[in-house]
């Protein structure tokens, strides 16, 4: 019988293998999305629907029911309060009924370190974060070891210092260029005109993606991350698809136009360069979902955060004109600065995981198949690990211990390029710029994920070379 | 008092000393000794404070158990004799040793 059932699961692999070779990926998408349409008009999987309401204060509200995965927490201004007090009344705090399903959140520093180290027992599989998303892309973020750790590793060299140490020079060429284009006569959207297009050019020039079509990634990041029912963004199902699949379309065809052209004798330092020149990845081509899922991981993880840092730390100065003026006399105070940018914005709320045994945890007793939320943006604010933690400091003795990066296995791959991107931006900035100004206020991303921005109006002064 | 000696990629030595029972990590950090980072306070859960010890050393630090080898072996520069310093207590025995850092911390 077992030698059997071995033939069966084979033979099962043989076929899901060879369909993931032969059928292609933008198909695969496709297929995934005739299905949840078909889910949806029999009556299942009814799209997730959120509409604002001002939320009520911290105190108000029974503890029990404080809710924290309300994607408009951070735009009204109330997550701060929420998770003081869930740090505070319940650090491990059991939430029995959300838009998106129950869940437990852990709030505290400690608590957030000590699952984000245990992978056995915190899985990341199958997705990191809140809700369902309509496909599951196999990225190794959502992967566990040892497969995680191959799928990574086939791939990190790409933003490895290393590799960061060549690109320096073209990464300063590029932000200067942006900021050489902004008006100083009138305000501009800082977001749109420094944040996305410095992200967006770093990483058309990571994938070598066609430079002029940049914003297709900036797209297809944002509707593929900000789907209603994952985060409690604006993308409704339909769209993720589209995007999904014009995203595999095309880098599909950049892999065959990159062989094509490494068969010419042409080399380079992009991501599709590296896979075809690893023994480990040079096939990725042939598993299309795998391929998808490590674009996406990279297009998604190197946009919304870079890009909502580079926001926040003209807001964070902004607000904080001491702070401003202190580091306009003592430049060299950047690097530390940006760690304490990182820290104040968390540009990503949390990483989620699943308990994969019944646990005794800050205790309470978790159960196997439970799904737990990591809340970074609350440790980063932990009283007990940050002196005066919603200050923003720029000279911090501790900010490099933030936790948006996360820790243990899955710590963020790309560390090292954000870090670089946010000091060149702020080295460049300080030689041109004497004063700011952010004008009015900000609007937030609906998000329970992404801590972002989606306009921030800025006038810039500059400097006089007096 | 006992002395550890952090060489930088380029060969830099900084010669520093250690107090018994806190980490090699504590100890590079507490006398800002270039490269070593430690970002996660000491838990193995940044691999930001990596060292290759010598082979000379190796018996008297012990090799890495399994939760640094996850970190570290993720970096393209992990070694056979790869440590993360936040998990290398410091003790008298050690009066003396030598260990190398990467090029870069992950």
């Amino acid at each position: 019988m077992k030698t059997k059932k071995n033939v069966l699961e084979r033979a099962m692999v043989s076929v899901q293998t060879k369909v993931q070779a032969t059928v292609p990926a933008e198909r695969q998408v496709q297929a995934a999305h005739m299905a949840k349409k078909a889910q949806r008009l029999a009556g299942k999987g009814k799209p997730l629907v959120l509409t604002e309401r001002p939320i009520p204060d911290a105190a108000d509200v029974p503890l029990a029911e404080l809710d924290v995965s309300n994607p408009f927490l951070f735009r009204q201004g109330k997550s701060r309060d929420y998770f003081k007090r869930l740090r505070e009344e319940a650090p491990v705090h059991y939430m029995p009924d959300s838009p998106f399903g129950p869940f437990w959140s852990i709030t505290r520093y400690e608590d957030i370190r000590a699952v984000d180290t245990n992978a056995e027992v915190f899985s990341a599989e199958p997705v990191i974060v809140m809700g369902d998303i309509p496909l599951e892309i196999a990225m190794f973020i959502a992967m566990d070891p040892p497969r995680h750790d191959t799928q990574r590793k086939a791939v990190q060299g790409v933003v490895a210092p290393k590799n960061l140490k060549e690109m320096e020079s073209l990464i300063r060429e590029r932000i200067v260029e942006v900021l050489d284009s902004l008006p100083t006569d009138r305000p501009f959207d800082w977001v749109d005109r420094v944040s996305i297009e410095i992200t967006g050019r770093m990483l058309a020039t990571l994938l070598d993606f066609p430079y002029e079509q940049r914003r297709k990634l900036t797209y297809w990041s944002d509707a593929i991350s900000g789907t209603t029912e994952g985060t409690g963004g604006i993308t409704h199902q339909d769209e993720f698809f589209k995007a999904t699949a014009e995203l595999a379309r095309e880098f599909i065809a950049l892999w065959h136009d990159k062989a094509a052209r490494r068969e010419q004798g042409e080399t380079g330092f992009d991501l599709v360069t590296l896979m075809q020149s690893s023994d480990e990845t040079k096939d990725m081509i042939s598993r299309p979902l795998e391929f998808l899922g490590n674009l996406t991981l990279l297009i998604v993880g190197g946009n919304d955060t870079t890009r909502n840092s580079m926001s926040g730390g003209v807001l964070a100065l902004h607000q904080n004109r001491d702070q401003f003026e202190k580091l306009k006399a003592n430049p060299d105070l950047i690097p530390n600065m940006v760690s304490e940018i990182i820290r104040w914005q968390t540009p990503l709320a949390y990483m989620r995981r699943i308990a994969t045994r019944d646990v005794h945890f800050g205790g309470q007793f978790i159960r196997k198949g439970d799904k737990i939320i990591m809340w970074y943006a609350s440790g980063n604010r932990d009283e007990a690990q940050f002196d005066d933690p919603d200050a923003f400091r720029i000279d911090r003795a501790n900010a490099r211990h933030h936790m948006s990066f996360g820790f243990g296995v899955h710590r963020c791959m790309g560390n090292r390029l954000a870090e670089m991107q946010l000091r060149i931006l702020w080295e460049e900035l300080l030689a041109r710029f004497d004063q700011i100004e952010v004008i009015g206020e900000p609007t937030y991303v609906q998000s329970n994920f992404v801590r972002g921005y989606g306009r921030m109006i800025v006038q810039l002064t500059p400097k006089s070379d007096g | 008092m006992p002395t550890v000696t952090f060489v930088e990629h380029d060969g830099t030595p900084h010669t520093i000393d250690f107090v018994e029972g806190q980490s090699m990590m504590e100890a590079a950090t507490n006398n800002a000794v270039p490269g070593i980072e430690g970002d996660c306070g000491g838990e193995a859960a940044c691999g930001t404070c990596h060292i290759i010890i010598t082979d000379d050393w190796i018996s008297t630090t012990g090799t890495r158990s399994d939760r640094e080898s996850q970190m570290i072996e993720m970096s393209p520069e992990c070694q056979a004799n790869s440590r993360l310093a936040c998990q290398l207590v410091a003790s008298k025995a050690m009066d003396g040793l030598k260990v190398r850092l990467p090029e870069f911390q992950m």
